[in-house]
């Protein structure tokens, strides 16, 4: 399957002339917000925009592969349902007709929930996550399940079981990962919005390649139940858009306690959208002085172009340092394959999935998880079960705890002087298909700048900024204290008010 | 990458981590494994030099405690829908093929 | 040994790590097989008597049809999580506190290993911190066995084997599994090494039984398996180290735990003199041919890869909760016992105690003590005729006190009183007096019965002499002949005073 891809993707490199999303649908919104304010007042109808997406869909998904599962019927019908709760004169939500992208690794009942995995190849929940019934009672209609690296390890959704997902800029390269699919639904306009996870930059970095608007919020803030666990301590949900007031509708509409994870903050749900026009005037602004060092000269030029922009919004920028930084791939690669080595024992073969016979249970543990897994998921299983292992824990999970330590008292020093920080989320612009699949840790680099973030389990949002090399999205990162969302909002949308006012695309 | 990656792990601790983690490997898969695994492990070698004798390990990224559940029965899953997806099922139960060789 | 050791270990045995040495009780020397001293340590898994299960809100409960009480934390679906039960920490304090154990903060970790019954593939358990530490149980005769902890976790569902012989996984064509059982609470109780016999451990499980029972923790029945015990042997001559020990498994009864582990001390020491080693193992204890066997050894000893869960949150029971389950715990056994035998006189590891207390009807001796009746014979009576009346006697205290006060009172004879009791107990109650009137009982006045006794002893003139003369035997034909001439009516301990006071 990857060998056919890349003679594909030779073929089709770079012709498309991708001009602005929504030519196919000239009178329906290109934001969750103004859709959602449309169907509330009656103004639009929530199958009219169900269905101009859809056509989008048709137009263009043949080339990205952005969904493993498009659900037509399923849309339609709760389209209608939002239409008549309209008319009824029910509040529809928030959210009201608002077509809606799901990573297939959140539960969707009775909808095919994979991982892009064989090992789920058709399993339907038997529920929904929290997350899934929050959307759902918002009136968002659900338009697919999206594609992403087997169980969401990956950068690039090259890991997919089902084939990778193109970024809508340039079929040739890919779309990030592990939300490779999120991301290019929304770049391509087959919804305004769409949720992802996020364990170790797998909203931010696909954002930033697809350049589109991708939230990791404050663990804890967001639900985990019913999302397919890969490492717990790290995961978390959150949404992409195309620009900062969407991200900020979407999340307060889908966090706040829940009573099904324990981990889960006893607060209120998010409130956002008030802050957005508040400007930056007097905020600190954090320049990480010894930053690991790898972020193409491109990259770097637009992180420089958001400092300059804040500055003239009437920001400060102050210098901090984090020393422990530079370890932090390291414990991730540590504590992510030992809590994924341990949630992925579960696909046994016994109670739902693949099944491969075998004359003993043992073998049929073995011959499925082997047949069923692809090569990364083993390697981090392997990796994980190693760190956990009897006589090495210390070593390796125990010790990368201890380092994640480290960088939490490295955050919690810089959040004294200063109130977010910037940085590139990702050190490159989106590459080629192919160029990085031999090669498990320049993989891994591509989360250099995000995996601080998920260790602390802080906040951090990816903002487009401008282009880089060959005309391609860079994002930047804009990164808070526990639960800072409202001054990382704050933040982001000066960033795009200044994009919007250079006239830059976005 | 390591000159010796026995240094770093074994081909005989890759084989019996594989078995923990209920994945069959070829020897050819075996030598790949090991050596790639040997990379990766010189790369997190970077925290071999810290002293972190003093340094609590950290679990939890939002400080959460006593988070309980009221002793109510909710209803719970419809056994049908849920043995509709099992691989195999029997008489109201998921069957498997002969236990042996596990430690119960 | 360092907490690095014990996950090197890996195996069953797990609880050795910090801890600098095992220390056990010392031997009394009372029980010796062969000259060998037997160390032992019982695990009990107790199923909390709980609505709902321990991370999950399926019901708890035990024989409804397969696969009934389930949810996705129960089958661990993908994206499940846990959220714990409170009441099923409120019922692990008190088996906590019922024990002596100090309640602590505690934090819950993850033991993987695969198995079919395991939905997760890894058992959400307690470690390195678990809920409660450092207690004791005393056994009826004064001796105090160490409990090192009494830990939360999660229970396994159920597998039937089908195709083998007698249901053994052993030649099974397949198995079905249910997970109505996966995920009750459990509170394992791990005993320290202190039990040096056989009887030691019964008393042990009965008294921890009881316990359970009286604090509302769990029905603690081993034959429905809502109580589990796991026994931990070995044997060294006095003054030795410790030997290798065996853990033995599949033990359901009080009686076959008994069998089971004096099974197992005997075959190890025929080992040790024959000069071998004991091979340290789980053994399986079958109940129909009386021996442990091993359990099939598998090429690597599981290594269960202990991390903390991070799907829970530390678990922190504040003083006023902890001081509160301690308020509220009822008076356990061995304060019954004791409350009884100061009551009564009786010894309060005596049978009639340990009997009584054991039905729970010791309240009820009190209560007819309070209702005027002589306590002591009120322990007698009700252990006699009690047996079928459970632990709230359907007999008003009141009848039965009327009853003893006109024993005691020598209105009626022991024999009579047994009598008139078997009727009050039969009908649920009744009017003491009425009966024996209405039976015709009435005991003899002493003038009566004195004339009777002379008249005895003028007839059984050789007997009378013989016993005069020393032989006490003799007195059971006098006793014989004058119960025969009042018809029943003497007291028995009248007659033997008269008798002795007329010898003089």
């Amino acid at each position: 399957m990857r060998q056919l891809l890349k003679t594909d993707v030779s073929e089709f490199r770079r012709l498309l002339d991708w001009t602005a999303e929504m030519t196919t649908h000239a009178n329906i919104p290109t934001t969750a917000a103004a859709i959602a304010d449309g169907v509330r007042s009656g103004a639009l109808k929530a199958v009219d925009v169900l269905e101009a997406h859809l056509a989008q869909i048709a137009a263009r998904e043949g080339d990205i592969h952005a969904f493993n599962l498009v659900t037509a019927d399923e849309a339609r019908a709760a389209a209608a349902r939002v239409d008549v709760d309209v008319a009824a004169g029910r509040d529809p939500g928030v959210l009201a007709g608002v077509p809606i992208a799901l990573k297939d690794n959140m539960c969707t009942r009775g909808i095919p929930t994979t991982c892009s995995s064989k090992i789920l190849e058709g399993w339907r929940p038997p529920y929904d996550a929290t997350v899934v019934q929050r959307l759902a009672a918002a009136g968002a209609v659900a338009i697919g399940k999206t594609n992403l690296d087997e169980f969401a390890m990956g950068s690039s959704t090259e890991n997919s079981a089902f084939g990778v997902t193109f970024n809508p800029r340039d079929i040739s390269r890919v779309s990030g990962g592990s939300s490779g699919g999120s991301a290019a639904a929304v770049a391509a306009g087959f919804s305004p919005i769409s949720i992802g996870s996020d364990t170790g930059g797998s909203i931010r970095q696909p954002a930033a390649l697809c350049g589109v608007v991708g939230v990791k919020p404050t663990y804890g803030t967001v639900s985990r139940y019913g999302l397919v666990a890969y490492a717990s301590s790290l995961d978390q949900m959150g949404p992409f858009s195309t620009d900062v007031r969407d991200s900020a509708l979407v999340l307060e509409a889908i966090s706040g306690h829940d009573p099904m994870d324990s981990t889960s903050i006893p607060q209120a749900p998010l409130s956002l959208q008030h802050v957005l026009s508040q400007g930056v005037e007097g905020l600190r602004v954090g320049r990480i002085t010894d930053m690991p060092s790898g972020a193409d000269p491109d990259v770097t030029a637009r992180l420089e172009a958001a400092f300059d922009a804040l500055t003239a919004a009437g920001a400060k920028i102050v210098d901090v340092e984090m020393p422990s930084m530079k370890y932090a791939l390291t414990a991730y690669y540590l504590i992510a394959p030992a809590e994924a080595s341990s949630n992925l024992a579960r696909y046994d073969g016994v109670r739902y999935g693949l099944r491969v016979n075998a004359t003993d249970t043992n073998a049929m543990y073995s011959a499925t998880r082997t047949a069923g897994f692809g090569e990364e998921v083993k390697r981090r299983i392997m990796l994980g079960t190693y760190a956990l292992s009897a006589g090495y824990y210390d070593a390796y999970y125990g010790k990368a705890l201890k380092v994640r330590r480290l960088i939490s008292d490295d955050f919690a020093r810089a959040y004294a002087k200063a109130d977010v920080l910037l940085t590139p989320t990702s050190p490159i612009v989106a590459f080629p298909v192919g160029e990085k699949s031999d090669d498990p840790l320049a993989m891994y680099l591509c989360d250099i700048y995000t995996i601080p973030t998920n260790l602390a389990g802080h906040p951090a949002m990816s903002v487009p900024f401008g282009t880089g090399a060959h005309g391609l999205p860079v994002g930047v990162q804009i990164l808070a204290p526990t639960l800072g969302e409202q001054v990382m909002f704050k933040v982001a949308a000066s960033l795009e008010r200044s994009m919007i006012a250079a006239g830059g695309a976005k | 990458m390591s000159e010796s990656p026995s240094e770093r792990i074994s081909a005989e601790v890759v084989v019996k981590v594989s078995r923990l983690a209920r994945l069959d490997v070829t020897p050819d898969e075996v030598q790949r494994i090991t050596t790639q695994m040997a990379g990766m492990l010189e790369h997190f070698a970077d925290i071999d030099a810290l002293d972190l004798s003093d340094i609590e390990p950290m679990t939890q990224p939002y400080p959460l405690s006593n988070v309980f559940r009221e002793d109510v029965v909710v209803t719970g899953l419809d056994r049908e829908e849920v043995l509709a997806n099992a691989p195999a099922a029997e008489d109201g139960r998921f069957r498997v093929p002969p236990i042996v060789g596990l430690d119960g | 040994m360092t907490a690095a050791d014990s996950k090197t270990q890996g195996s069953e045995i797990q609880y050795d790590m910090s801890k600098n040495e095992i220390k056990v009780a010392p031997n009394d020397g009372s029980y010796l097989l062969d000259g060998y001293e037997l160390v032992c340590g019982l695990e009990v898994h107790v199923e909390l008597a709980t609505a709902t299960k321990l991370f999950s809100a399926s019901a708890n409960r035990f024989g409804d049809d397969p696969n009934t009480h389930i949810d996705p934390v129960t089958l661990g679906l993908p994206g499940a999580l846990p959220v714990l039960n409170r009441q099923a920490v409120e019922l692990a304090m008190r088996i906590g506190l019922a024990l002596n154990c100090k309640v602590q903060p505690s934090t819950f970790h993850r033991k993987n290993y695969f198995y079919p019954d395991m939905p997760k593939a890894y058992q959400i358990s307690q470690y390195d911190q678990p809920i409660n530490v450092d207690g004791w149980l005393e056994l009826p005769g004064g001796k105090s066995i160490g409990v090192e902890r009494a830990h939360l976790e999660e229970d396994t569902g159920k597998s039937t084997h089908i195709g083998g012989t007698g249901g053994r996984i052993h030649g099974s064509d397949y198995s079905l599994i249910d997970f109505n059982r996966a995920g009750v609470p459990l509170v394992e109780i791990v005993g320290r090494p202190d039990i040096a016999s056989p009887e030691e451990a019964r008393q042990y499980v009965t008294e921890l039984r009881q316990i359970l029972v009286a604090v509302g923790a769990s029905d603690a029945k081993m034959e429905e398996g809502s109580m589990r015990c796991d026994a931990n042997v070995s044997v060294r001559k006095p003054g030795a180290p410790l030997g290798i020990r065996c853990e033995i498994k599949n033990v359901n009864s009080v009686r076959s735990l008994g069998r089971a582990i004096e099974y197992e001390a005997r075959r190890q020491i025929v080992l040790l003199e024959a000069g071998e080693k004991i091979r340290q193992e789980t053994r399986h204890w079958d109940e129909t041919d009386g021996r442990t066997h091993t359990l099939r050894s598998k090429e690597d000893a599981d290594d269960y890869r202990y991390f903390l869960e991070p799907d829970l949150v530390p678990l922190n029971p504040d003083q006023a909760w902890i001081d509160a389950v301690r308020a509220a715990l009822p008076m356990l056994p061995r304060e019954r016992r004791l409350r009884l035998s100061q009551a009564t006189g009786a010894p309060a590891d005596g049978e009639a105690i340990m009997v009584v207390v054991e039905r729970g009807q010791d309240d009820y001796v009190m209560s007819v003590g309070e209702a005027g009746a002589d306590v002591a014979r009120a322990l007698v009576h009700v252990k006699e005729a009690f047996a079928e009346q459970g632990a709230n006697p359907t007999v008003p205290a009141a009848d039965l006190a009327q009853m003893i006060i006109m024993e005691t009172g020598g209105k009626l004879t022991s024999t009579q009183a047994k009598t008139v009791l078997a009727e009050i107990v039969a009908n649920g109650g009744g009017d003491a007096v009425a009966i024996a009137a209405a039976k015709g009982f009435e005991a003899m006045d002493n003038s009566a019965l004195e004339a009777i006794v002379d008249q005895v002893i003028a007839e059984q003139a050789e007997a009378w002499s013989k016993y005069c003369g020393g032989e006490q035997k003799a007195m059971g034909a006098l006793v014989g002949a004058i119960m025969k001439a009042s018809q029943g009516k003497a007291d028995g301990k009248a007659v033997t005073a008269l008798l002795l006071a007329k010898k003089g």
